[in-house]
C-alpha cells in the first residue's frame, strides 16, 4: 500500500479547479493557502483593472487579482458564489478572484500538455500548460507569471 | 537549535568593543590619566584579539597585537598621551574596525594603511618591538618532539608546599595524572609532622616520593607539574641520569618579559607623519554621570522574535479597535461597565504597544561614533581641520531608522566637512578657531526625532548655488527666490554643490539622495545657513516605523489615513475663499496669501474632482519645494493611532500612497504620502502649483 | 555526577567558546561575565573549577582569586586563568595571587578538557 502511493505522489500532482471568466482554469494544491468567500476589499489608486484591491487577511495586506480580467475575459460579475483562492508563491502571498471552485483534480504528470498556440503572449505566458478532462480543458495557471505581470504594472 | 553561531556571535561583540574602543579614545582626550578609561580602552582591544585568535585570524590578531602593546604601555605610563598619539589610536582604531569588518566578510583590507600604522605604532614599543613574538601556544603542546623513549624509571621528590593547598591543587590529582604516564608507586613521607596539638590544618606537611616508570619524556613529567612549580620543592631525576640535563623549568615561553620592554627606550618622539592630522572627536554627554551609572543589566534577544512580536501586538491593537467597534455596533443600552472595561483593554494595549515599540529603539551613539571617523577621513582628504561634537547620543531611534540613516549622515558629514568648512587659513582670517567644528546632536521634541549637522563653516554661498541651478536648468534664469528657497534647491535632483570637485564630492551622491532616504523612513530634511556663520541640516523623522498617528479621513467614498505629522492645519474654506485659477485650478486664500489646492481623490483617480467648493475639508500641508499647498479630501472622522502595514511586501509601491493601515472593522485603508500627492499632481497635466507665481505662495 | 565550571569572562565570544566546549565535554557550565558577578555568584554555582580571565571590567583576574582565596569564605576549589599572554612573568603572579593553573587563548577543546580533569580528578 504504502509503496503505491509512493510512485502515485512521484508522477501525480494535485489541481484545485476553478472556473474565471466561463472558462475553466486550475491550480496545483500545493500552491493554494485557502479559499475564502469574497468579501469586498479596497480599491487601490492607479493600478490596471485586474488589480480589485486590498483584502485583510489576518492582518496581512494582500492584493486581490481578478482572474478573469487577467485573462482579458472581462470582468469577474459579482455574484454570491464567487471565491478569492489564496495563493502564496515564495513569500508573496496574493488572491485571485474567481466565479467558483470545482473540484479537486489528481493529474498524471503525463497528462499535462503544452499550452496550444495562442495569440495572445500575455496569456499564453501566463498558461503553464493544458490538462484535457472529460470533454473540458482545464488551464494550469502560471502563478508566477501572473504575478510578475500584476507587479510590474504600478509605476 | 538555531541561533546566530559563535562567529556570529563574535562580530557582533567586536561592533560593541570597537563602539567602546571609539568611546574611551574620546574620553581618553579629555583625560589621558584616567585609568579606567585606558584600562577599557585596552580592553576593548585585547577581548577583539582574544576573540580573533579562536578563529585563526591572524591579520586581526596580529595588528590588535601591536595596538594593545601600544596602550599596554601607555597604561603603564610609559607612554605619555599626547595628541599625535590620540590621532594614532583613532586611526588604528579605524583600522581595527576594518580588519573586523574583513574579517567577518571575507574582503581584504589596506596592506599599506596596515603597514603604516604598525610602522608607528612601533615606533611607541622601541626597538625591541620587532623581536618581540607574540606566539599563541596551546597548553599541552608537546615541546618534545623527539621519538618515545624507551622507558625509564623517574624518581619523583615532591614536597608541597602550603600555598599549593591554598591554590586549589590536590597532590593525589598530580599523583593521578603520573599514573597515566605509566606505572607508578608512591610513598608518603611524614617524617615532619608535627604533635598533634601543633598541628595545622593548612600546613603542608606531608611529602612523598614517586617513583614513575614510564616512556614518556622528562619534559612530559614536567608538564604535570606545570603549575605546581615554585608551589612545592621537586626534583625529577632518573635511575640512568642525571637530573640537571633538563633544566628545573622547562617551560619557558616565548614571552614578553612586560616589564623591562620599553624601560630603556623611552617614547620616542612622533614624527611628521601623524601631526597633521589631528581631528579630534569630543562628546559634550556628561561622562562623569554615565561612569556613575554603569551600564545596565540587558538581555539580548533575536530581532525576529522582536519583530514577530510587534505585529502581534499590532494585529492585538486593531483587534481591540474592532472589538469596541462591534460593541458599540450592538447599541446595548447599559454599556458603561462594559465601556470602562474596554477603555482599560484599549490603555493596556497601548502600553505593551510602546513597551514593545521600545524594545527595537536603540541609542544613536554608535551612528555618532561612527561619525567622528567620517570627519576623521574628510579633514584628512580636503586638508581641513575639523572636530566632531556630539549632543545626544543617548537619544534612541528606531533600530531600522538607524540604519538607514548611516548613509545619508555620512553624506551630510562628508558635505560639512567638504563644502561647509573653510581651510583653515581662511578660518583664521575670518577671526574664527581654525579648526572647524561640526555639530552633531539628535533629541526627541514633540513625538519626533530631531537630527541635526551643523558646521561653524562659511554658510551657503547663495549667489553660487543660484547660479549653479541656473546654470543646470533648475529653475529659471529670471528666478527670484526667497534664502530659504535658494537653499533648498541643494535637494534638488540633478544638483551638485562642488564648484570644483574637490577630494571628496565627485561620489555621485547628491542631497536628493539624501532628502529621498529620509523621506523613506517617513522623515524630512531641511536647511538653515547663515553668512560665516555656518549651515545647519535639519533631519525629522518618526518616531517608529510601526504606528503612526494619523487623521482617518474619507477620499471620495474610501476610507484612509492621512499622517498627522505632515498637516499644519485643517481648513473647511468658505466659498469666497477658493478662487479658480485659469480653467483647472484653484487657490485657497488662507490668511492673505494663495495656496494651491490640490484634490486628492482626483489625483488619485478615485473620482472626479469635487465640484461643490464648500464641501470637504482641505488639508494644509508644507512641503519642501512648493511651500504650502491644499490637499481637498471629503472629510476627517478621527485621528488615531494606526499600524503600518507594508503594501509592497505582497504587492508593489502605489504612488501617493505610503503604505496601509487596518482599522477597526477590519477593513484596510491607504495611508496618504502628501509629498508623493503632490508630485503626482505636478507631474500630471495642468499644474495648479506651477501656475502661480511661487513668491506669492510663500507669505502672507 | 558532571563537574561545575564557572566560567568567568567578559567576552562574549570566549564564553560562548567555553560553553561549547565545555557543555560538548559533560560538564555543566556555568559563566559571568565581569569578576565582580564571578564572584558573586560562586556561592550559588558553587563549582568544582573556576576559569577566569585576567582582562575584565569592574574586578580583574587578580582580583576574582583574591577575593575568593582570601577572607571568611575562602575556598581552595581550582581557579583557572585564562590568558592570551604567556609570559612566565603572568603565570608566576597567577600563581602568586593563588590560580592553580593557567591555559592560554586560544584553547583547543582537547587541552583545556584535560587541564580541568586534571585539575579536578572529574572524568567531567
Amino acid at each position: 500500500m504504502a509503496e503505491t502511493a509512493e510512485i502515485q505522489a512521484e508522477s501525480q500532482f494535485e489541481f484545485v479547479t476553478f472556473s474565471a471568466g466561463g472558462q475553466n482554469f486550475c491550480l496545483e494544491i500545493t500552491q493554494i493557502r485557502e479559499i475564502r468567500r469574497w468579501t469586498p476589499v479596497t480599491a487601490l489608486p492607479h493600478t490596471p483593472d485586474d488589480v480589485l484591491g486590498v483584502m485583510n487577511l489576518r492582518g496581512a495586506v494582500i492584493p486581490i487579482f481578478d482572474l478573469a480580467a487577467r485573462f482579458g475575459l472581462g470582468k469577474t460579475v459579482d455574484d454570491e458564489r464567487n471565491v478569492v483562492i489564496v495563493a502564496a508563491v515564495e513569500s508573496t502571498t496574493i488572491g485571485l478572484l474567481v466565479e467558483s471552485v470545482s473540484e479537486i483534480l489528481s493529474v498524471d504528470t503525463s497528462k499535462i500538455q503544452e499550452t496550444p498556440d495562442i495569440k495572445s503572449e500575455a496569456t499564453r505566458h501566463s498558461i503553464l500548460g493544458v490538462i484535457p478532462v472529460e470533454e473540458t480543458m482545464v488551464r494550469v495557471v502560471n502563478l508566477d507569471a501572473v504575478l510578475n505581470a500584476m507587479q510590474s504594472v504600478p509605476a | 537549535m538555531s541561533g546566530p553561531s559563535i562567529r556570529d556571535t563574535f562580530f557582533e561583540e567586536c561592533e560593541e568593543l570597537l563602539e567602546a574602543l571609539v568611546e574611551g579614545l574620546s574620553q581618553m582626550e579629555e583625560d589621558g590619566q584616567n585609568m579606567d578609561v585606558i584600562n577599557a580602552v585596552f580592553r576593548s582591544v585585547h577581548s577583539i584579539k582574544g576573540g580573533a585568535g579562536a578563529f585563526g585570524l591572524d591579520q586581526l590578531v596580529g595588528f590588535a597585537h601591536t595596538f594593545e602593546t601600544v596602550l599596554d604601555k601607555v597604561r603603564d605610563g610609559e607612554i605619555a598621551v599626547s595628541e599625535p598619539l590620540m590621532s594614532l589610536f583613532h586611526r588604528s582604531g579605524d583600522h581595527l574596525s576594518d580588519l573586523v569588518a574583513a574579517a567577518r566578510d571575507g574582503t581584504d583590507t589596506q596592506a599599506e594603511t596596515e603597514a603604516a600604522l604598525t610602522a608607528e605604532l612601533e615606533q611607541h614599543l622601541g626597538e625591541d618591538a620587532e623581536e618581540e613574538e607574540f606566539s599563541f601556544d596551546a597548553l599541552t603542546l608537546d615541546l618534545d618532539a623527539a621519538p618515545p623513549l624507551a622507558e625509564l624509571q623517574f624518581v619523583i621528590a615532591f614536597s608541597p608546599h602550603r600555598a599549593l593547598y591554598q591554590n586549589g591543587h590536590e597532590p593525589l590529582l598530580l599523583f593521578d595524572a603520573l599514573a597515566e604516564l605509566g606505572q607508578i608507586e608512591v610513598t608518603a613521607t611524614h617524617d615532619t609532622l608535627p604533635d598533634f596539638d601543633a598541628f595545622d590544618p593548612d600546613d603542608a606537611l606531608l611529602s612523598w616520593r614517586i617513583t614513575l616508570t614510564t616512556a614518556e619524556s622528562e619534559t612530559t613529567l614536567h608538564e604535570v607539574f606545570e603549575f605546581v612549580e615554585g608551589l612545592c620543592d621537586l626534583t625529577i631525576s632518573t635511575e640512568e641520569r642525571p637530573a640537571e640535563i633538563i633544566p628545573f623549568e622547562p617551560m619557558t615561553e616565548l614571552g614578553d618579559s612586560d616589564g623591562d620592554a620599553s624601560a630603556d627606550h623611552p617614547p620616542s618622539p612622533d614624527p611628521g607623519a601623524a601631526a597633521n592630522a589631528a581631528p579630534v572627536c569630543k562628546s559634550t554627554t556628561s561622562s562623569a554621570a554615565k561612569d556613575a551609572r554603569g551600564p545596565k543589566p540587558t538581555l539580548r534577544v533575536d530581532l525576529d522574535r522582536v519583530d514577530r512580536l510587534i505585529n502581534t501586538v499590532g494585529e492585538l491593537i486593531i483587534n481591540q479597535a474592532m472589538v469596541s467597534q462591534r460593541i458599540e455596533e450592538l447599541d446595548i443600552p447599559t454599556v458603561a461597565h462594559l465601556t470602562n472595561e474596554l477603555e482599560a483593554y484599549k490603555l493596556l494595549a497601548r502600553d505593551i504597544q510602546e513597551g514593545v515599540m521600545a524594545i527595537r529603539a536603540q541609542p544613536v551613539k554608535p551612528l555618532f561614533q561612527r561619525m567622528s571617523r567620517i570627519v576623521r577621513e574628510a579633514s584628512d582628504a580636503t586638508e581641513k581641520k575639523a572636530k566632531l561634537v556630539t549632543v545626544g547620543d543617548a537619544t534612541e531611534v528606531d533600530k531600522t531608522v538607524i540604519e538607514r540613516l548611516a548613509d545619508p549622515l555620512t553624506h551630510m558629514i562628508r558635505n560639512a566637512v567638504d563644502h561647509g568648512l573653510e581651510q583653515p587659513q581662511t578660518r583664521i582670517e575670518a577671526g574664527k578657531d581654525p579648526t572647524g567644528t561640526i555639530r552633531l546632536s539628535a533629541a526627541h521634541r514633540s513625538g519626533s526625532v530631531f537630527i541635526e549637522i551643523a558646521d561653524d563653516g562659511a554658510g551657503l554661498d547663495r549667489e553660487r548655488v543660484l547660479a549653479k541651478a541656473i546654470e543646470k536648468q533648475l529653475v529659471p534664469a529670471d528666478a527670484d527666490l526667497s534664502e530659504p528657497e535658494i537653499d533648498n534647491l541643494l535637494f534638488l535632483p540633478g544638483f551638485s554643490t562642488a564648484g570644483q570637485v574637490s577630494n571628496l564630492s565627485g561620489r555621485g551622491v547628491g542631497m536628493d539622495v539624501v532628502k529621498n532616504a529620509v523621506q523613506a523612513l517617513g522623515g524630512r530634511v531641511s536647511i538653515t545657513s547663515q553668512h560665516g556663520k555656518g549651515t545647519t541640516f535639519t533631519i525629522v523623522l518618526p518616531l517608529t516605523l510601526a504606528v503612526m498617528d494619523g487623521f482617518v479621513i474619507s477620499v471620495a467614498d474610501q476610507t484612509m489615513v492621512i499622517p498627522i505629522a505632515s498637516i499644519l492645519e485643517t481648513i473647511r474654506p468658505r466659498t469666497a475663499d477658493i478662487h479658480p485659477v485659469g480653467t483647472d485650478c484653484e487657490v485657497v486664500s488662507v490668511r492673505g496669501s494663495y495656496v494651491p489646492i490640490i484634490d486628492v481623490a482626483e489625483n488619485l483617480n478615485l473620482a472626479d474632482r469635487i465640484t461643490d467648493k464648500t464641501t470637504g475639508i482641505l488639508l494644509l500641508v508644507e512641503t519642501e519645494l512648493q511651500g504650502l499647498v491644499a490637499l481637498r479630501i471629503a472629510a476627517i472622522h478621527d485621528q488615531r493611532q494606526v499600524v503600518i502595514k507594508s503594501l509592497e511586501s505582497n504587492y508593489a509601491a502605489i504612488p501617493g500612497v505610503s503604505a496601509a493601515t487596518i482599522l477597526g472593522d477590519g477593513k484596510i485603508a491607504l495611508i496618504l504620502d502628501p509629498e508623493e500627492l503632490i508630485r503626482l499632481a505636478q507631474s500630471r497635466g495642468p499644474d495648479p502649483v506651477n501656475q502661480l507665481p511661487r513668491m506669492e505662495l510663500r507669505h502672507g | 555526577m558532571t563537574t561545575k565550571v564557572l566560567a568567568i569572562d567578559d567576552s562574549r565570544t570566549i564564553r560562548n567558546l567555553l560553553r561549547v566546549s565545555l557543555e560538548g565535554a559533560g560538564f555543566e557550565f556555568h559563566s559571568a561575565c565581569d569578576g565582580e558577578e564571578g564572584v558573586e555568584v560562586f556561592p550559588d554555582v558553587d563549582p568544582d573549577v573556576v576559569i577566569t580571565d585576567i582582562n575584565m571590567p569592574k574586578l580583574d583576574g587578580f582580583g576574582v582569586i583574591d577575593a575568593l582565596r582570601s577572607g571568611p569564605n575562602r575556598t581552595h576549589v581550582p581557579i583557572l586563568v585564562l590568558t592570551t599572554e604567556s609570559s612566565d612573568d603572568l603565570k608566576s603572579r597567577a600563581r602568586d595571587a593563588g590560580a592553580t593553573g593557567w591555559i592560554v587563548k586560544p584553547f583547543d577543546d582537547a587541552s583545556l578538557v584535560s587541564v580541568l580533569r586534571r585539575l579536578t580528578g572529574h572524568a567531567a
